[in-house]
């Protein structure tokens, strides 16, 4: 039986087939300094943004390879080949071909196949030098698992008739296969294409002659497949593009009837064979294949005439959707979140129809549901979702008086999916999630009641009976709010109400829900873990069919998360504060370096430039706001958002230069530095000035209490990084705010219907006053403080925080207990200094701020506090001079 | 008959076993600094607990131990605690020089556990992976993201390391190189190379199986490619085994298995971790749990060898070589 040949298979990040199926393969030819001056020019000159943008564009064009070449005098074509494919390697749209690594030195071809991860070819070796070198590079391209291009060449010189060109393909294929061992289906002859119609007669069977020996190649080499280079063919016809489209085409045509399998060639610039001119065809084919002597001649006479209208590349019509059929247009502007025409299009639809409510109802939900589909498919992301509904509600608004015209008049009320209220709860102030969400789901004709932030319980009960609501929606960002809800839920039980309550936001969990809030309320409890999953659960909820499934679904699957964390409870031991306490990290104050402030007191920065704040920005978290999951700037090239990613990263940018340019935003900081001596186990006490003797204030910490899971682990404390009394410490703490102007902004975008706009612009001031942070706990390193003043960290490692100290912020993981950051800011004055205010959950508003403590010891870290005994919730209330109730309702998320 | 001759014919007729975790057996012998330096290291002037391959040089008894514990569970292969033996992964410790040593020594701990299990069992022959982790560098990403050109480590780099570290292994008695957890290509492209010209240099056969690692839900490596580009790009490999390890568990690693069998002419292998790991970061799947998942690989006949990763122990290999032994295994066309 005879041995079957594998597949040709070449990869970048995705596989590349050659077989009978995948038909004629283009290379793509413009990544070569030595073809395309203009990418010659961009290597030289190192524009490497540009060189990578032509690769690009091939590969858009349709390249399933890419050549690459960088033999060019001028240049070291090594490390022009090394920087460029390591360039392109980090370019998913570009890498997901295979390259072809292209040079006539040998040195270049190895130095590239030393980066490429995929199963790359080579073009080319040959038997030009002989046999020896011949072997020795075919048998490391097999090491480096590359395929290859063999030329036909060799000692007595390029192959340039039939005989010449079998000869040679036959004499290299028998020495690959059969003395190294390379497998066959991995080579590729290059028969050379030589330029015909030259007006030399011997050229005249040069393509006639490619194409013989193309066909004995397939014919008798089993495994071999063929290439060439295309543009050289026509190379007497420069200047005209359309002669050399037509014979590039023809050429091709005539190459893949007898077997060719892959060319390097433009393929922009390729004209369909049965679009070229009859006429034109003619003369091409005769020079092609030979037909007639003066062949030649008469093709140059008609490419004469040609001149004048060289071809240029069709331009596709962007507009061309707005041809299609009303609807078509309507659904196009949703989907891609076109404005410009919607007015217009609703105007037409609403003479089309009966009452103005069939637009909405007809044509524009028609659209939505296509949107719907594309997101509920993960075929649209967020930020297009939101993008499509500021096109429905310009198109509503558009509407609006007409539908109350006929309303009056006929006294009709209008249906909808159901009425959803949406507060986020009393002490918050964050709402970028819960507009998310009500945007998303007022697309899909649920009508939202969006009561605000801050709203006490009462308010939203209220509200919800006021409007016969039909689900209640909270939302909430700090971990106070987590009560909060639980509160809520506990009244709706007292006034027997029924609806489902939903909740969302960024620390709430399917586990607090079901461990902490279901069991306050008989009715059903949804966690609603991001805007994608508000429409399918709301819906559900709502649906007569669905109803009954979808809570019985809940109430087994929360069961189970109870069961499941009441068996995990027990697992984790919480131990005695006291051997807590002799658990603590032992830092060495023996060699305790006095590291004095440049102040002490409190310091506003009023005149800080929001231009200079971009460069600290963590792109991020940002991200995860519109629920594109990732890390920048990774998520800019990811296969599934990256595409939504960078067009948000686009838009966020174009937002970024009017908030500067035209001082949307405000920003200042309240920075302050304290002498600091431990107090006692768990307190650091702060002093009015260096003699220590008046206590300004005293910060109560918490300890680690749960067993450690390595025996050496110490129970931390932030307690434990201020030195004892007989020491000279200092701690200091800042608050910084970026959303000064914020409310006002966002209110204008909303006005206008615009959410996407009102969203980004909060987002962005919470992405500035994290970067204030960030920057000004530089500056407090390195000068403030100065205890780090030789300290040089790039953006990324600030974000990875590689420098020295900590700036732990009263309500996260290492200080979780938000009242103390009341006395955070009655030290600094932060109120009267820089404008914001606390909630009475301890919320900072504006929103966009941040505060925290500076700790500089090298040892401090952060850290999670984690769960913490009934012990420590006494002996905290004791310290702080607190009921003891009071501090089990604070340290509540935290009690075993 | 050589080693990689009696292994390809017992792929012919059954599914193979291979070990489960050595990291988490480890932990629970409770080791201290002073286990991890020994006498060899004592006077060394870095922290070295946490690099668990130096205990095949300190605590062989230990490394030992566990292998025994694999094979006692039924396993034919036991990997060589030998994940970070390259002079790349040690230059953290600047250990660089003991490099040749943690890899004889561990493919040592493995032979000897091997070759009693073999005398026990003649009939179920006992084998000696030697383990090639993937290094803690990539040369396909840059680590600067305001510079994407930049590299860290180069091809030859990789290369050189790995050739060190596959003659340690060979030399210690392994009878496989297997290169895993492969999160970039080309880092196992140089792998293979290595080991291709230690194969020229003591002009033996050396089987080699690779082990990519599917990063997360988007099927793609960590380099971004996907299992299928990822197989054309170590094809040249000639490999014993082709497959996937760590970062999935079972169930989340089948389809991506399946694909691999589908295209692969090489045997396939599969060790998923005990689940997806949990909170705090531990694998907590049991025996009990993964068996049912790993069923499936081994009953639709994909898998040749079948072993698992992260949070596996003895009780998950013991289940896995039950399963193997009730069914056929996948025909392989580069076995024939």
């Amino acid at each position: 039986m005879e041995k079957q040949v594998p597949d040709m298979i070449l990869s970048g990040l995705e596989p590349l087939v050659v077989d009978k199926n995948t038909g004629f393969v283009n290379v793509g030819e413009r990544t070569n300094v030595t073809g395309s001056r203009k990418f010659a020019r961009l290597i030289l000159n190192e524009e490497y943004e540009e060189a990578i943008a032509v690769a690009r564009q091939q590969v858009e064009g349709g390249a399933q390879i890419i050549d690459i070449n960088m033999d060019e005098g001028m240049l070291d074509g090594e490390k022009a080949m090394v920087r460029y494919l390591n360039l392109i390697a980090a370019e998913p749209d570009i890498a997901r071909v295979p390259f072809m690594i292209d040079s006539s030195k040998w040195e270049i071809i190895e130095a590239g196949l030393k980066c490429v991860q995929g199963k790359s070819i080579v073009n080319s070796i040959s038997l030009k030098e002989g046999k020896e070198p011949f072997v020795e590079y075919a048998k490391k391209i097999k090491m480096y698992g590359a395929a290859v291009v063999v030329m036909a060449f060799d000692e007595k010189g390029q192959a340039d008739t039939y005989d010449r060109r079998i000869e040679i393909c036959k004499k290299s294929y028998d020495i690959l296969v059969n003395e190294i061992g390379f497998p066959c289906e991995d080579i590729v002859f290059d028969p050379n294409i030589f330029p015909v119609g030259t007006g030399i007669d011997e050229h005249n069977n040069y393509a006639v002659d490619f194409f013989a020996a193309t066909k004995w190649i397939k014919e008798n080499l089993p495994g071999a497949k063929v290439s060439g280079g295309l543009s050289n063919v026509s190379f007497s016809f420069r200047g005209n593009n359309i002669v050399r489209e037509a014979m590039h085409s023809a050429f091709l045509y005539h190459g893949i009837q007898n077997g060719l399998d892959m060319a390097i060639v433009n393929p922009a610039m390729l004209e369909i064979y049965d679009d070229i001119p009859k006429d034109l065809l003619e003369y091409v084919e005769d020079v092609l294949l030979n037909r007639r002597s003066d062949a030649t001649e008469r093709l140059l006479d008609f490419a004469e005439g040609l001149k004048g209208k060289d071809g240029k590349v069709k331009k596709v019509a962007t507009l061309e959707w707005r041809k299609e059929d009303l609807q078509s247009r309507v659904t196009h502007a949703l989907v891609k979140g076109i404005t410009e025409f919607i007015e217009d299009d609703v105007e037409e639809a609403r003479q089309a129809v009966n009452k103005p409510i069939e637009v909405i109802e007809g044509y524009l939900m028609n659209g939505m549901n296509v949107v719907g589909d594309l997101f509920g498919s993960g075929k649209m992301f967020l930020p297009q979702v939101v993008k499509s509904a500021r096109v429905m509600k310009k198109a509503v608004a558009y509407l609006l008086p007409y539908i109350e015209e006929e309303k009056a008049a006929s006294g009709d009320v209008s249906t909808n999916n159901g009425t959803i209220i949406m507060a986020t709860v009393k002490g918050d102030v964050h709402d970028i999630g819960k507009n998310i969400v009500g945007v998303v789901l007022s697309c899909n004709n649920f009508e939202i009641i969006d009561i605000g932030v801050m709203v006490p319980p009462e308010k939203i009960l209220d509200a919800a009976e006021k409007h016969n609501a039909d689900i209640i929606g909270l939302s909430g960002l700090i971990t106070p709010s987590l009560d909060e809800m639980v509160t809520l839920a506990s009244m709706m039980q007292e006034r027997k109400m029924t609806i489902p309550l939903l909740i969302g936001g960024a620390t709430t969990s399917r586990v607090h829900t079901a461990v902490k809030i279901d069991p306050e309320y008989d009715g059903t409890v949804v966690h609603v873990v991001d805007a994608s999953k508000s429409v399918p659960v709301a819906s559900s909820l709502l649906s007569d069919d669905l109803h009954d499934d979808f809570i019985a679904d809940i109430k087994v699957n929360y069961d189970k998360v109870r069961e499941n964390h009441a068996n995990k409870h027990n697992t984790k031991a919480i131990m005695p504060l006291e051997t807590a306490r002799a658990g603590a990290i032992q830092v060495d104050w023996s060699d305790f370096k006095v590291e004095k402030p440049s102040f002490t007191g409190v310091k506003v920065f009023e005149d800080i430039e929001l231009s200079e704040l971009r460069k600290y920005i963590d792109w991020s978290p940002f991200f995860k706001t519109w629920d594109l999951h990732g890390r920048y700037p990774k998520i800019l090239e990811d296969e599934v958002v990256g595409e939504e990613a960078k067009k948000l990263f686009a838009d966020a940018n174009k937002m970024l230069d009017e908030i500067i340019a035209e001082g949307w935003l405000t920003a200042k900081a309240v920075v302050g530095f304290f002498p600091a001596n431990k107090k006692g186990t768990d307190d650091t006490e702060l002093y009015t000035s260096g003699s220590r003797s008046e206590v300004l204030e005293t910060l109560c910490h918490i300890r680690q209490q749960t067993e450690r899971l390595k025996a050496e682990s110490p129970f931390m404390s932030l307690a434990d990084f201020i030195a004892p009394k007989g020491h000279k410490d200092y701690m200091g703490a800042f608050c910084v705010t970026a959303g000064i102007g914020c409310e006002e902004k966002a209110k204008e975008f909303e006005k206008d219907h615009d959410d996407y706009n009102s969203i980004m612009v909060k987002a962005l001031a919470d992405r500035f006053a994290e970067a204030y942070a960030e920057m000004m706990h530089e500056k407090v390193r390195k000068e403030l403080w100065g205890y780090d003043s030789s300290e040089s960290l790039s953006n990324q490692e600030l974000i990875r925080e590689k420098y020295r100290g900590i700036r732990p912020a009263p309500g996260y993981p290492a200080c979780p207990e938000h009242t103390e950051k009341a006395k955070l800011f009655r030290l600094l004055n932060v109120t009267d200094n820089i404008g914001v205010e606390l909630t009475d959950s301890f919320a900072m508003f504006p929103a966009a701020s941040v505060s925290g403590w500076y700790f500089g010891h090298p040892e401090s870290r952060y850290f999670a506090v984690g769960k913490i005994g009934e012990d420590q919730v006494a002996d905290y209330a004791e310290r702080k001079g607190m009921e003891l109730k009071d501090a089990q309702r604070w340290l509540n998320p935290l009690r075993g | 008959m050589t080693s990689n001759q009696k292994i390809r014919s017992i792929l012919k007729d059954r599914i193979m076993v291979l070990d489960g975790a050595m990291g988490s057996m480890l932990q629970g012998y409770k080791l201290k600094e002073d286990d991890f330096r020994g006498e060899r290291f004592k006077d060394h002037h870095l922290p070295l607990q946490g690099n668990n391959d130096l205990l095949s040089i300190t605590r062989p008894d230990v490394v030992q131990e566990i292998h025994e514990a694999y094979y006692e569970a039924g396993a034919d292969f036991a990997t060589t605690n030998s994940f970070s033996g390259t002079t790349i992964a040690q230059a953290d410790y600047e250990l660089e020089s003991a490099v040749y040593e943690i890899n004889f020594q561990s493919a040592q701990c493995a032979r000897k556990a091997a070759d009693k299990y073999t005398e026990l069992t003649p009939d179920q022959p006992r084998f000696v992976v030697g383990g090639m982790g993937p290094t803690n560098r990539t040369a396909s990403i840059s680590p600067d993201v305001n510079d994407p050109g930049m590299r860290l480590v180069t091809f030859d780099d990789l290369r050189i390391a790995y050739y060190d570290q596959a003659k340690g292994l060979l030399d210690g008695g392994a009878d496989v190189l297997m290169v895993e957890t492969v999160f970039d290509t080309l880092n196992c492209k140089a792998a293979i190379m290595a080991i291709k010209e230690l194969e020229e240099d003591i002009k033996t056969d050396i089987p080699i199986m690779v082990s990519g690692t599917i990063t997360d839900a988007s099927g793609r490596t960590l380099t971004g490619q996907t299992v299928e580009a990822f197989h054309a790009s170590v094809r040249h490999g000639d490999l014993l085994s082709v497959g996937l390890n760590c970062a999935l568990g079972a169930n989340e690693m089948y389809p991506y298995i399946n694909r691999l069998s589908k295209i692969s002419s090489f045997a396939i292998s599969a060790h998923p971790n005990a689940g997806l790991p949990n909170e705090f970061g531990q694998y907590d799947e049991t025996a009990a749990v993964m068996a049912p998942q790993v069923e499936e690989f081994i009953k639709n006949g994909h898998v040749n060898i079948i072993g698992g990763c992260c949070g596996t122990t003895p009780d998950h290999i013991t289940a896995f070589k039950k399963l193997a032994d009730q069914y056929k295994p996948r025909q392989a066309q580069s076995l024939v």
